[in-house]
C-alpha cells in the first residue's frame, strides 16, 4: 500500500501523459489504495470483500461506517466504478482517452479529499475543518 | 404539479444571506432580476440575520439552529409567509438542518425556545415554513416548459458543467423532499440545474464531479488543498468539454473563481473554463443584459465568450 503522496505523484504522472483504456486497472487500484489509507487510519483492516463487483465500493462502505461525513466521496467512488466499466467494456470507444482522463481526475479528487480528511481526522459532523476550532474552544 | 402548488411558490420569502450582500452580490442581483422577469414575487425577510454558517455551527451547533430558526420565525410569524427561498447552499443547508433538529431533537427546541423568549420573538416551530433553494423555486413556480415559453435568447448550445457543490444534497436526512420519486430532486445525481439550463438552451455535459468537495472549508486553513481540489474540478469540467461551469452557491462560486487564479499562479496550471451563476445564464436566456445580471462583477471574465456566442 503506497503512501498518499506517492499515489498523488503517480496520478499526476498518468494525467500529465495521455491516459488510455489500458490504465483503468491501475487507476482503480490507486483509488483502492487511497481508501485503504483511510480505513487503516481509522484503526481497521481494509476489507477484501467486493460490493456490486468492486472492492472500491466495499472499502468506501467500510470507511463510511460510523463516519457519515465520509459519504461526501461516495459519488466519486461510484463514478470511478462507472468509468472503469466504460473503459473495460468499450476499449476501442472514440472517447476512451477522455474517459480515462476523467477516471484519473476522479481518482485524484478522491486522493485529495482523503488527504484533507486525514489531516483533520475525526473532525466535525459535516465540515471537516471544524476540529481545530472545537479543540480551541474546548 | 397543480396550479395551487405552483401558486404557492410564486410569492416567497427571500432570504439572501450574508454572502449575497458581499462576494455573491452578482448572485443576489441576478436572482432578483430573473424573479422579476419571470413574474415571481420575492419578499425579503425583514431584519434577517446570519444563518450561523460554518463559524457558529463549528463552535455550538444549537446556536446555529437558533439563528436559522429566527429567520424562519420572522418569515412565518411576522410576515405570514409559507415558503422561504434561500439561494445560498450554506443558508439553505442550515435552515433545513434547523428544521430537522427542531422536529427531532427536544434539546434543540428547548434552546430555541429559551433564546427566542430572551430575544423577544415567537419561537419557530418545525413545519411552519418550507425552505427551498433557488433551483426548487424556479422549477416549482415556472418549470421547464414555462421557462421554454419565456426564453427570448436561448443559450445556443453553450456547453455547461453544472456544479451543485456538497451542501445542496448532504446529509440526505435533512432533505426529506428529495429522492421522493419522479419529479423530485436526487441527492445521488442532482439534476434541477441541468433541467432548467437545458430548457434555456444549454447543452449539459456529463460532469461526474457535480457534487464533489471544493475544499471550501479548507480555504483559509489549508489553501493548497482547496486549490488542488478546485483545480481538479476545473480540469474535469474541461475534460468533459464544458465552456462554462454553472454554480448555485456563492461560496462554491467564489472558491472556483479565486482558486482558478491561484492554481495558475501557484501550480502553473491554467484553465479556461468560465464560472457563471445559473441565474445569470437563465437571465441571459430571458433576454436580460449582462450588466443587469452582474456579469461584470464576476472575477471569472466570461464576457468575451458570451459575446462570441451571441449571448450578450
Amino acid at each position: 500500500m503506497r503512501a498518499l503522496p506517492d499515489i498523488e505523484r503517480r496520478l499526476a504522472q498518468l494525467l500529465d501523459g495521455s491516459p488510455c483504456a489500458a490504465d483503468a486497472g491501475e487507476l482503480l487500484l490507486l483509488a483502492e489504495e487511497v481508501l485503504e489509507q483511510w480505513v487503516c487510519a481509522c484503526g481497521e483492516v481494509p476489507t477484501a470483500e467486493h460490493h456490486e463487483g468492486f472492492r472500491l465500493l466495499a472499502l468506501h462502505r467500510q470507511g463510511a461506517r460510523g463516519r457519515p461525513s465520509f459519504n461526501a466521496c461516495r459519488e466519486s467512488c461510484r463514478e470511478l466504478a462507472y468509468h472503469y466499466n466504460l473503459l473495460t467494456l468499450q476499449v476501442q470507444h472514440a472517447d476512451a482517452g477522455a474517459r480515462a482522463r476523467m477516471m484519473g481526475l476522479l481518482a485524484n479528487h478522491l486522493c485529495l479529499f482523503v488527504a484533507g480528511k486525514l489531516q483533520a481526522e475525526g473532525l466535525g459532523e459535516f465540515c471537516c475543518a471544524s476540529r481545530p476550532l472545537r479543540a480551541g474552544a474546548g | 404539479m397543480s396550479d395551487d402548488k405552483t401558486d404557492k411558490y410564486r410569492r416567497v420569502a427571500y432570504y439572501p444571506g450574508c454572502a449575497l450582500e458581499g462576494t455573491g452580490h452578482a448572485y443576489n442581483r441576478s436572482t432578483r432580476q430573473v424573479g422579476k422577469a419571470l413574474g415571481l414575487d420575492l419578499v425579503e425577510v425583514s431584519d434577517w440575520n446570519c444563518c450561523g454558517a460554518m463559524e457558529v455551527k463549528n463552535i455550538d451547533p444549537k446556536i446555529q439552529t437558533y439563528l436559522s430558526s429566527r429567520v424562519m420565525s420572522i418569515a412565518a410569524n411576522r410576515m405570514g409567509m409559507d415558503v422561504v427561498m434561500a439561494p445560498c447552499n450554506g443558508c439553505y443547508h442550515n435552515l433545513k438542518k434547523a428544521e430537522y433538529d427542531l422536529a427531532h431533537d427536544p434539546a434543540s427546541a428547548e434552546v430555541v425556545g429559551r433564546l427566542s423568549a430572551k430575544a423577544g420573538h415567537d419561537a419557530y416551530r418545525a413545519g411552519q415554513v418550507e425552505t427551498i433553494h433557488a433551483l426548487d423555486w424556479i422549477k416549482a413556480a415556472i418549470g421547464e416548459e414555462g421557462l421554454r415559453q419565456r426564453v427570448r435568447n436561448g443559450l445556443k448550445g453553450l456547453r455547461v458543467a453544472n456544479y451543485y457543490g456538497c451542501m445542496y444534497t448532504r446529509p440526505r436526512h435533512i432533505f426529506p423532499e428529495k429522492d421522493a420519486g419522479p419529479g423530485s430532486e436526487s441527492t445521488f445525481e442532482p439534476h434541477f440545474m441541468d433541467d432548467l439550463l437545458a430548457a434555456a438552451g444549454a447543452l449539459n455535459v456529463e460532469f461526474p464531479l457535480k457534487t464533489a468537495c471544493c475544499g471550501g472549508a479548507h480555504t483559509l486553513s489549508d489553501s493548497d488543498t482547496s486549490t488542488k481540489l478546485v483545480l481538479n474540478i476545473l480540469r474535469a469540467a474541461e475534460t468533459a468539454g464544458a465552456e462554462v461551469i454553472a454554480t448555485e452557491c456563492p461560496t462554491c462560486h467564489s472558491g472556483l473563481e479565486m482558486h482558478q487564479i491561484r492554481a495558475d499562479r501557484k501550480f502553473g496550471h491554467k484553465t479556461q473554463v468560465k464560472i457563471i451563476y445559473f441565474t445569470q445564464l437563465l437571465g441571459l436566456a430571458l433576454g436580460l443584459t449582462a450588466r443587469q445580471l452582474g456579469l461584470h462583477e464576476n472575477v471569472s471574465d466570461s464576457l468575451e465568450l458570451l459575446a462570441a456566442k451571441g449571448l450578450t
